[in-house]
């Protein structure tokens, strides 16, 4: 237990860190230990290279972009606490946990959850999954199997499908509707993570 | 109301007479027989074993009684019924059963209260009785063997090929814990618990030792898949609850049959021979026995996969070998003295995958409908003839205290077991399976005809009470199919257990299914923890290695070209559902206008390529000779028994990612032949033209007269822009396709097809697709083949989809471009009236710019 406080004292605002990602400390401290075994350097944050050198993330068809997903703009550098932050996204959801009112929403929730996908696709950040940024991740996702042809139908009947309003486009709102019968909760939560 | 109930039960009465007929004359032919011969006939319906008895018996009975030796004069007819009279009674039987399904099917009003599997068994009572009237003992029965042999094998196939296996592996480990631990525990505590109350003194003196007690466990513990499935599809719980239930009554009756037959041979051994060796040698039995039998199920299941590989030739039995190994496997089991319901079931659910995808389309159709009706009939029989067999006064001896107390620890335990194995799988489940999910699956716990079997199989010289036994088996059926079964509806909706989700997935599902999968596996990397499915990443690795190598054509892929399967299925739907709603409008047969080009091109491509052309407007110009009709049906059967797989056909051609722990075969690893072959090029075209469909509608309505402008131009420049590929027209070059001749170019193929269709529309049928598509959204981006082709192309597109969709049906979700579905269909019956006059003045000039 004295290793466990030691460790937990070393790392900023842990306190903080817990109450907002729901963490438990056992999962801080393994989080922590992953994090400096990927941080090589030493430097204390993390930087696309280090990702990059998880040799299954390398053979991820979408990996690049969930990499991407750590760094927010204009940012070469992610911290420990953001990266935690960004796991807590695929904590399964507990329905034990008792619900403070006017706490803010929980990083897992059910749309943060569907926000950290959608991100994936909007590369641009204009709010929307314009009809290219979703060939972008069909291309990636489908590879060679397919021609360019085959791609662009499948994307256009997809953003058809789910294109409320006619501008070609999926917004946020769009895209949480065509997924309503999907149970994200599942789908996007990791075991190991409760 | 009240009279449409009369009418009802009218019907119902009426084909309750002539069942009554039906029995009253099998029961007299019997009789007859009797007192003919007094030979003992078959007990049973399809007692195929005595029929092969009775065969040498019933020769020798035309010796003596038909075909006497010496003739006065010829015969022009005799009286056979020895000849045939096993056979004609089982199939009787089967007819009578049946019908009594159609009865109980009559009343949609009885069926949504009253399990069919319940009033099935007491349509049983009442034919038991009738027999019983007749003959004054019951004379059939339902015989062990003939359950065993001939009646389950197909059920359990069945089951196990249909078996949703994504779900079922995924969820394996808990189906195993509930079938093993959950079994042990029910067959031991309910055996142990009767002992003890019967040593208490509770049901008087009964010649049964603590052993018979285990038996009598062990046998009653089996929780039946034949009565599950049968509540079970009626409420439509979530498929987790679903899987759970169903896989555990499944694996369960391997479980129980083996637990039998160790108790069974301990039994034999009798009290005082039993000492820790035979307790032991019980115990490693019981695992030799499961395990084995689930081996030689797989065995079994790689023989067929690999036989499927080679029977193209033979496709109309194809089907058959199946059935046939399947059958096979069950009886090489049970030679073995393994379990054959375990070898059975896994053999179904290893080979689904294998043959599904070596198999012709039509063979795994046939398949699953020969399978359908096999076991559906079956089941049918069983619980008739669980009723049929209850009236029989030498099976019943009450002992009030052991039935009572039977049902009572059944039911208990089974709570107990369900909810304890659940509270520790619970702790290391993602999803945990809520207590309303636990309770019905603990309440789902059915007994049925493979207890009732087993039972029947007592023997009696080893177990005095087995009358008592067997009837208290048959109460605790009654007691959990009728009691259970009706009550299990009006418990789901007042638990609110979550039901079945509409599985209706859409593009955008599969799409985002398969990146959460990636996302999920990215991020356990980034953790650097091995996340669940260490196991089947390593198996599909394994698999995709070895396993597809051996058992899967090498050219499955090919028919089955990856994210065009899905896109495939969809349109195929799509294609039918419009076929459909136009034919409700008015005739197709316009289409028969058309000259010996479209005639052609139906035979090359609607031979060769029949599952690929699926674009509406193209199936109904495919169809352009008179036998329109049929070929709509052709699709249609096609379609409907694949409607299923459609949506599963994405799941299996996105990249898949670790996550995906379906143990689906990957086609992935195969290489996209090199030289793209027809049925990918047509493939290609058909998507394109459905892709302009979906944009246009956003372009505008463009006024008519631009439908037929310089048409040559077009085809020209498209020939020009785009040179013509030998190899692309490869399927249209031979001399016999005139458009091909003239025009090369793939894309301009297309175009005249288009064309045609809006002429079409214009010649027959009432056309409201010329409706002003006023749209004030932004102008769409051409997707690059249409700007390509230049400008003429921006408008053709438009009067393409318009021409496309003649009619507009109004339940084409996946045809219809969005802006077309949510028009609200007054405006297109308005826009109707007045475009049709137009639509006649187009038609020349369209038609000398097409031809």
């Amino acid at each position: 237990m004295g290793s466990t406080n030691s460790t937990l004292l070393k790392i900023p605002n842990v306190e903080v860190l817990m109450q907002e990602t729901g963490f438990s400390p056992a999962h801080i401290i393994r989080l922590h230990d992953r994090f400096k075994a990927l941080d090589k350097e030493g430097r204390g944050h993390l930087c696309p290279q280090d990702f990059g050198a998880i040799k299954e993330l390398a053979m991820n068809p979408i990996g690049d972009r969930i990499i991407g997903a750590f760094f927010s703009p204009g940012k070469e550098t992610v911290d420990f606490d953001t990266f935690v932050k960004i796991l807590a996204h695929f904590r399964p959801v507990d329905k034990d946990r008792p619900k403070e009112l006017n706490s803010p929403e929980p990083i897992n929730s059910r749309s943060n959850k569907l926000r950290f996908a959608f991100q994936l696709y909007d590369q641009d950040k204009d709010g929307k999954i314009s009809r290219d940024e979703l060939l972008q991740v069909l291309r990636a996702m489908l590879g060679m199997q397919v021609t360019e042809e085959q791609l662009e139908s499948v994307a256009d009947r997809t953003i058809q499908e789910a294109d409320l309003d006619r501008d070609d486009a999926i917004s946020f709102e769009e895209f949480r509707k065509s997924l309503e019968k999907i149970n994200i909760d599942n789908l996007m939560s990791i075991r190991f993570l409760r | 109301m009240f009279f449409a109930q009369q009418k009802s039960m009218m019907a119902f009465l009426q084909q309750f007479a002539l069942l009554a007929l039906l029995i009253v004359f099998i029961t007299s032919c019997k009789a007859e027989t009797l007192e003919g011969d007094s030979v003992e006939v078959g007990h049973n319906y399809s007692s195929k074993s005595s029929a092969t008895e009775h065969t040498s018996t019933s020769i020798n009975d035309s010796t003596d009684g038909h075909a006497p030796s010496e003739i006065s004069t010829l015969p022009i007819v005799t009286w056979k019924w020895h000849h045939i009279e096993t056979p004609y009674l089982v199939a009787l039987w089967i007819l009578t059963c049946w019908l009594c399904k159609l009865v109980c099917e009559l009343n949609h009003n009885v069926t949504s209260v009253f399990p069919e599997s319940g009033l099935l068994i007491i349509l049983g009572f009442i034919l038991g009785g009738i027999v019983w009237g007749a003959d004054k003992a019951q004379t059939f029965k339902l015989i062990p063997t003939n359950f065993f042999y001939y009646l389950l094998p197909q059920i359990i196939l069945d089951a196990s090929y249909c078996m949703p296996n994504k779900l079922f592996f995924s969820n394996l480990g808990a189906i195993l814990i509930h079938a093993i631990i959950g079994t042990c525990w029910n067959a031991a505590t309910v055996g142990i618990s009767l002992w003890a109350c019967y040593e208490g003194g509770a049901m008087g003196t009964l010649n049964i030792g603590f052993l018979q007690f285990m038996l009598f466990g062990a046998l009653i513990s089996a929780v039946d898949p034949v009565a599950v499935i049968a509540v079970f599809e009626e409420v439509h719980v979530n498929e987790v609850l679903y899987i759970l239930v169903f896989g555990e009554s499944l694996l369960n009756d391997g479980v129980t049959v083996v637990l039998y037959n160790v108790f069974d041979a301990f039994v034999s051994l009798g009290g005082p021979k039993i000492n820790a060796a035979e307790i032991i040698k019980g115990i490693v039995s019981f695992f030799v026995v499961a395990f084995g039998g689930s081996f030689l199920g797989v065995v079994f299941a790689i023989l067929i996969s690999m036989l499927t590989r080679i029977t193209k030739n033979v496709q109309v039995i194809e089907a058959g070998f199946i059935i046939v190994l399947g059958y096979l496997s069950y009886l090489t089991a049970e030679m073995l003295s393994l379990s054959a319901i375990l070898s059975i079931t896994f053999c179904g659910v290893c080979c689904q995958k294998y043959i599904n995808a070596n198999m012709d389309e039509k063979s795994v159709t046939t398949l699953r409908y020969t399978l359908k009706v096999m076991a559906n009939g079956s089941e049918t029989m069983i619980f008739v003839f669980l009723g049929v067999s209850a009236i029989d006064k030498n099976i019943w001896v009450w002992n009030t205290g052991f039935i009572l107390l039977t049902i009572l620890f059944v039911v208990v335990f089974r709570f107990i077991g369900v909810f304890f194995l659940n509270w520790v799988l619970n702790q290391s489940r993602l999803i945990p399976i809520d207590i309303t999910d636990q309770f019905v699956m603990a309440y789902g716990g059915l007994r049925g005809a493979v207890a009732y079997g087993l039972a029947a199989l007592l023997d009696e010289k080893k177990i005095p009470e087995k009358n008592l036994m067997l009837g208290t088996t048959l109460i605790v059926v009654y007691f959990t199919v009728i009691l259970q079964g009706i009550t299990m509806k009006p418990l789901v909706q007042w638990l609110k257990v979550k039901k079945a989700t509409n599985s209706d997935l859409t593009l955008n599902g599969k799409m985002n299914n398969r990146a959460f999968e990636h996302i999920l596996t990215a991020m356990e990397d980034i953790c650097g923890r091995m996340g669940d499915n260490w196991w089947t990443r390593h198996w599909k690795y394994f698999e995709d290695r070895h396993v597809c190598w051996l058992l899967m054509k090498s050219d499955a892929k090919k028919h089955r070209d990856p994210i065009f399967g899905a896109f495939h299925k969809l349109n195929l739907e799509d294609a039918t559902k419009y076929v459909t709603e136009g034919e409700c409008k008015g005739s197709l047969s316009f289409i028969r206008n058309y000259e010996s080009t479209s005639v052609d091109f139906k035979k090359k491509l609607a031979l060769q390529y029949a599952d690929i052309d699926n674009v509406p407007v193209t199936s109904v110009m495919k169809n352009s000779i008179p036998s329109v009709s049929l070929d709509i049906h052709e699709q249609d059967r096609k379609s409907t028994p694949d409607d299923l797989s459609a949506h599963h056909l994405l799941d299996q051609h996105l990249y898949k990612s670790r996550r995906n722990n379906c143990p689906t075969y990957s086609r992935n690893h195969y290489n996209t032949s090199e030289n793209p072959d027809e049925m990918q090029e047509i493939f290609q075209r058909t998507m394109r033209s459905r892709t302009e469909s979906f944009n246009s509608p956003k372009m505008g309505f463009n006024p008519v007269k631009k439908l037929s402008k310089h048409p040559n131009k077009d085809s020209t420049h498209k020939l020009n822009g785009k040179p013509a590929d030998p190899h692309r027209t490869h399927p249209y070059g031979d001399g016999d396709f005139e458009i091909s001749a003239a025009s090369a170019s793939s894309g301009e193929i297309a175009g005249h097809f288009h064309r045609r269709s809006t002429n079409t529309h214009g010649a027959g049928v009432d056309n409201p697709a010329f409706i002003p598509e006023i749209d004030t959204s932004p102008p769409m981006r051409n997707p690059p083949w249409q700007t390509e082709t230049g400008n003429n192309a921006a408008v053709a597109p438009s009067q393409r989809a318009q021409g496309r969709m003649p009619w507009t049906p109004t339940n084409l979700r996946h045809l219809a471009p969005q802006r077309m579905r949510t028009r609200s269909t007054d405006s297109i019956v308005t826009a109707d009236a007045s475009l049709d006059e137009k639509a006649p003045e187009e038609k020349p000039g369209k038609h000398h710019t097409r031809l």
